[in-house]
């Protein structure tokens, strides 16, 4: 039985921030632009070490995203850095046009996503992102779950060429992957193995299902955790294969149910191997102000919550 | 020292590719043939005088002049400009609009048309894309220049001054923007659906060399460019309000907004083709 603890905790964003620095020693190509959120995307190292390379924007991400895609031309790989907001939303047709459209090798890095953000409220706290990313075609869309991860999935995207999007968070949260663990963009990884329900989780829920498939456990329930960091494009082998196995599943995503991970796997599930499916989202509703702790619980995103779901599909299957 | 314009062929070049826009948009029946024939004679003298550039197109494009068209929906005259130019073959302008066409309604990358190396139409982003390319440009030590076109109306787009702010701060002083400055805009005249204002103080104030001349006539195009080349380099982002007439060199078709968008019927087309000779021959 495969068993994750931790001993630490640290933010996501400072994942990708290490990552980013890596890829400055590896990659003379690798440029760095930021909108006036250096300290909060932990870009300052990439920035100290790197300055030529590391391009302030202002608060200007519309800029930010146009000129990212015209550093591309002649070699460069620009990774852009700001909250999951101005990184989505506020941008969407520039990233639509000069980068997704027009093929361009830029990574659109994105932090303080979900409603972990906390404090700032629903201004700031995007559920939507997925959804809109996702839909772009040719639009690559990772979510890593840890720091480790995080800092992996950072540095394969510097080896990777096209668009691609990469959600990560603010909140201090288990480190439960390892360094060396293999982290491959578009290759689902298997937590934990079982028999009865598949849980499907990206991002900071990946740790959330840990937490719920521990409790089920010890109701005698075989759950399989498989971290799906990797939301376009989907492994959908690795799901079915799951799937086909335990007859139900559960996703776990800080984002709106619609548009989400549990939205692609609906869409894979009916089309490939039609199962009884629960989600486990944010249900059409803004968040608010309060700690990531308060915000997961009320929206219905904590372990408690995953574990409802499995129970509730286990009776589906039966039934 | 620039070499001479043959401006004979120049204007020969500008008359045939002023037939080639009317005809594109005749034969699809969309497309927008005003602000095309308005810059019929900057594309000229940019692709035929001014930029050092290959045909042989590769998407880097290192140790070349790069160019953005911003103002993606005059993409006519860009294509026959292009065809023209060698970038592909003059028989593909047929294509335009069409469907399975890389000639697509707005420039794009997606069909690998040479000569593309950026999505256009939604407006206001070809400045920032262009400054982006130039500080590539600068990071590869590339001494060559980025130009982008840019259309007047499209100065209400706020992301056209965030890049305008950025360029500046940034001393990007290897690019040279131009405005189509011509006063016109789908819904009617720039002045009375939102006003440019003083636009020659505003980007002033924005901290860029700023140059005015008319953009419908070869040689002045190509003194105004020239010129603009010299002021590269100096710590500062140029810009060109070059004056265009929309519409100019078909009659009817000038002094008003009316034909930004729309495309002649048969008659109408034989009127503009008489107005325009066959130069260089028809594709």
């Amino acid at each position: 039985m495969t068993k994750y603890t931790f001993t630490e905790k640290k933010d996501t964003r400072s994942g990708f921030g290490a990552g980013l620095h890596e890829l400055g020693k590896q990659n003379e190509n690798v440029v760095a632009l930021c909108a006036d959120l250096t300290g909060s995307l932990k870009m300052d190292a990439f920035k100290k070490d790197f300055p030529d390379r590391f391009f302030q924007t202002g608060i200007a991400e519309a800029n930010m995203m146009g000129l990212a895609a015209g550093m591309t031309i002649g070699g460069k790989i620009p990774f852009t850095g700001t909250f999951a907001n101005f990184s989505t939303g506020r941008v969407y047709d520039q990233i639509r046009q000069s980068i997704a459209y027009s093929g361009k090798n830029v990574k659109i890095c994105a932090s303080h996503a979900g409603v972990t953000l906390g404090e700032d409220g629903a201004t700031h706290q995007i559920l939507e992102d997925i959804g809109m990313m996702k839909m772009l075609p040719g639009m690559t869309v990772i979510v890593p779950c840890d720091y480790n991860q995080t800092k992996a999935a950072t540095l394969a995207l510097g080896k990777h060429i096209g668009p691609a999007y990469l959600r990560f968070g603010r909140p201090s949260w288990p480190i439960f992957t390892t360094p060396d663990r293999p982290f491959t963009i578009g290759k689902a990884d298997k937590m934990i193995e079982g028999k009865d329900v598949t849980i499907l989780a990206c991002g900071h829920l990946v740790w959330s299902a840990i937490e719920a498939e521990e409790k089920l456990a010890a109701q005698g329930i075989s759950a399989e955790v498989i971290n799906i960091h990797t939301i376009k494009p989907l492994d959908l082998e690795a799901v079915l294969e799951s799937i086909q196995k335990t007859k139900c599943a559960v996703t776990c995503e800080e984002h709106q149910a619609n548009g989400g991970l549990g939205d692609s796997i609906a869409q894979a599930l009916s089309r490939f191997y039609p199962t009884p499916l629960e989600m486990v989202a944010v249900s059409d509703t803004f968040g608010e102000s309060g700690t990531p702790t308060q915000l997961l619980k009320k929206y219905g995103l904590a372990p408690e919550n995953i574990i409802e779901a499995a129970l509730k599909v286990l009776k589906r299957k039966k039934a | 020292m620039p070499t001479q314009p043959d401006l004979t062929q120049l204007k020969k070049l500008a008359t045939q590719i002023r037939r080639d826009i009317v005809r594109m948009v005749h034969a699809c029946q969309s497309g927008h043939p005003g602000g095309s024939l308005g810059c019929a004679d900057f594309f000229v003298a940019l692709y035929f005088h001014v930029l050092k550039h290959n045909p042989k197109f590769n998407m880097d494009g290192r140790d070349e002049d790069l160019f953005f068209l911003s103002n993606g929906h005059i993409s006519p005259v860009w294509y026959a400009t292009l065809a023209r130019s060698g970038y592909f073959d003059v028989k593909e302008l047929a294509t335009f609009r069409q469907l399975n066409s890389r000639l697509q309604g707005h420039p794009a990358t997606h069909e690998h048309l040479p000569g593309i190396r950026v999505a256009s139409g939604s407006l206001g982003q070809g400045l920032s894309v262009a400054v982006g390319a130039a500080q590539t440009k600068k990071l590869n030590r590339d001494t060559r220049l980025v130009y982008v076109l840019m259309g007047d109306g499209e100065q209400q787009e706020g992301q056209v001054w965030e890049a305008a702010m950025y360029a500046a701060h940034n001393k990007i002083d290897n690019l040279i923007a131009t405005i189509d400055y011509n006063g016109q805009q789908i819904d009617g005249p720039v002045d009375k659906i939102l006003s440019l204002m003083n636009l020659k103080a505003k980007w002033e104030s924005f901290g860029w060399i700023v140059n005015e001349f008319n953009g419908n006539n070869i040689h002045e195009v190509i003194i105004g460019l020239e010129n603009a080349k010299a002021q590269t380099g100096k710590g500062k982002p140029v810009i060109n309000l070059m004056k265009t007439e929309m519409g100019f060199g078909v009659d009817y078709m000038m002094g008003s907004h009316k034909w930004h968008g729309v495309a002649p019927n048969d008659e109408e087309l034989k009127k503009a083709l008489a107005q325009l000779e066959e130069t260089i021959g028809d594709y």
